[in-house]
């Protein structure tokens, strides 16, 4: 796992520092809409739409595109609000987490267990 | 004068709120996880609190990064949760306590805490899941409450030994509230987890456990820990142990534990649960004989 913030030293980690609170502001603000119902299904209803309307820069676009939860991170998302996004397609913390560490669901769910062993 | 009857750590998972909702209690999965609560709504029957003073933290229902209060203090009249986009079913509004959070905003204020007061504060599902652990089943909540928001979503995030002290001065306020109130310190998150970044999954179970003993008589060896340390031993969203050490920080007297409960996993995280009973200095024997 490599070290994407040198200030801290621990890998495969992003703190959302305000570095990253700027640069995902967009991103954030989007997702933090997802709160409401009716944001939710104007966003599967024209999606190019929805993003262009809060501003998305085209890293932040194409990692939503592409439902990239390590490119979503890279462009400032925060999780908490991401969650949001992911919930819109039934994805929880554990397809996020299967995701990033690319393995599948059931692997990662085992590694979870195994550290309680 | 108010009593502090103790306070009460646990996790807050948003799953814990469907596998509520789903009455899953008995589901094999779920199971070891809730049969650590029993014994908490014992104690709760016997300590009886009118009021619940809640150290949580906002996951992006009521802040935004538009405005990010480090330290939110309620001031409404009641508290509602409400959707929180991925589908935890909400619960019924909570009654609060506007005199007492007054109280506690012009004693922590008075003592340099530098908050964000909230006449209007919805509450997520760090506030909601550990009350309906807490008093599952009732129409109505049996308390008021009084919720207090530490920001661990924009670091930098108060540090640890910050969270405990703002506790301490909480249960200073509390001691000096003059009514016949007793009130429960609730402190919510944890324990070991990160879900995001390719470290995804990280759970310790040795250093969670080094916390729930050391936090019931020694925390203070746990404020010497930085964030940063938290994070790298604890994962990123492990760092909700400030509650903890919030809520503990609040408990003025002898602090004697209860119950403790751990168990790994449930979704991402380790699952903790520890009541805490405070009992006044020098009068731990009456109290016993009452």
């Amino acid at each position: 796992m490599k070290v994407t913030q040198a200030w801290h030293g621990i890998p495969g980690t992003t703190i959302f520092d305000g570095v990253q609170a700027r640069k995902g502001y967009a991103l954030n603000k989007m997702c933090y809409s997802f709160n409401s119902a009716e944001n939710r299904a104007a966003f599967l209803a024209d999606e190019d739409a929805y993003c262009a309307k809060f501003g998305l820069t085209p890293e932040q676009r194409e990692a939503v595109r592409e439902r990239n939860v390590l490119k979503l991170i890279a462009a400032g998302g925060n999780v908490y609000y991401l969650a949001k996004l992911a919930g819109i397609f039934h994805l929880d913390v554990q397809d996020l987490g299967a995701q990033q560490t690319g393995m599948t669901k059931e692997a990662f769910k085992a590694k979870l267990v195994e550290q309680g062993r | 004068m108010a009593t502090i009857v103790g306070a009460i750590t646990t996790s807050h998972v948003p799953a814990i709120g469907g596998a509520i909702a789903k009455k899953l209690h008995q589901d094999p999965y779920w199971q070891p996880f809730f049969a650590g609560y029993p014994p908490a709504r014992e104690w709760l029957a016997k300590a009886r609190p009118d009021v619940v003073v809640a150290f949580y933290n906002d996951h992006g229902l009521q802040f935004f990064l538009d405005k990010m209060p480090t330290f939110a203090v309620g001031a409404a009249p009641e508290y509602r949760h409400a959707d929180e986009g991925w589908g935890i079913p909400t619960v019924a509004p909570f009654r609060g306590d506007p005199e007492l959070s007054w109280h506690v905003i012009e004693r922590l204020i008075a003592e340099e805490f530098d908050l964000t007061t909230c006449q209007e504060m919805l509450v997520d599902h760090a506030f909601t899941v550990p009350m309906s652990l807490l008093w599952p089943d009732v129409d109505a909540w049996p308390v008021r409450v009084v919720p207090i928001a530490i920001n661990t979503v924009q670091y930098p995030f108060p540090s640890p030994a910050r969270c405990f002290r703002l506790g301490q001065a909480v249960g200073r306020a509390l001691e000096a509230w003059d009514r016949d109130v007793r009130v429960l310190v609730l402190g919510t998150g944890g324990l070991s987890h990160q879900l995001d970044g390719e470290r995804a999954g990280f759970i310790n179970k040795a250093f969670d456990q080094m916390c729930m003993e050391k936090l019931v008589a020694e925390p203070e060896a746990l404020t010497r820990y930085s964030t940063v340390d938290i994070i790298r031993e604890a994962g990123v969203q492990g760092v909700e142990f400030v509650m903890w050490l919030a809520a503990r920080g609040a408990l003025t007297g002898t602090v004697a534990r209860v119950h403790a409960s751990y168990h790994i996993p449930i979704s991402n995280t380790a699952a903790g649960l520890l009541v805490m009973e405070n009992r006044p200095r020098g009068a731990a024997e009456s109290r016993a004989a009452a």
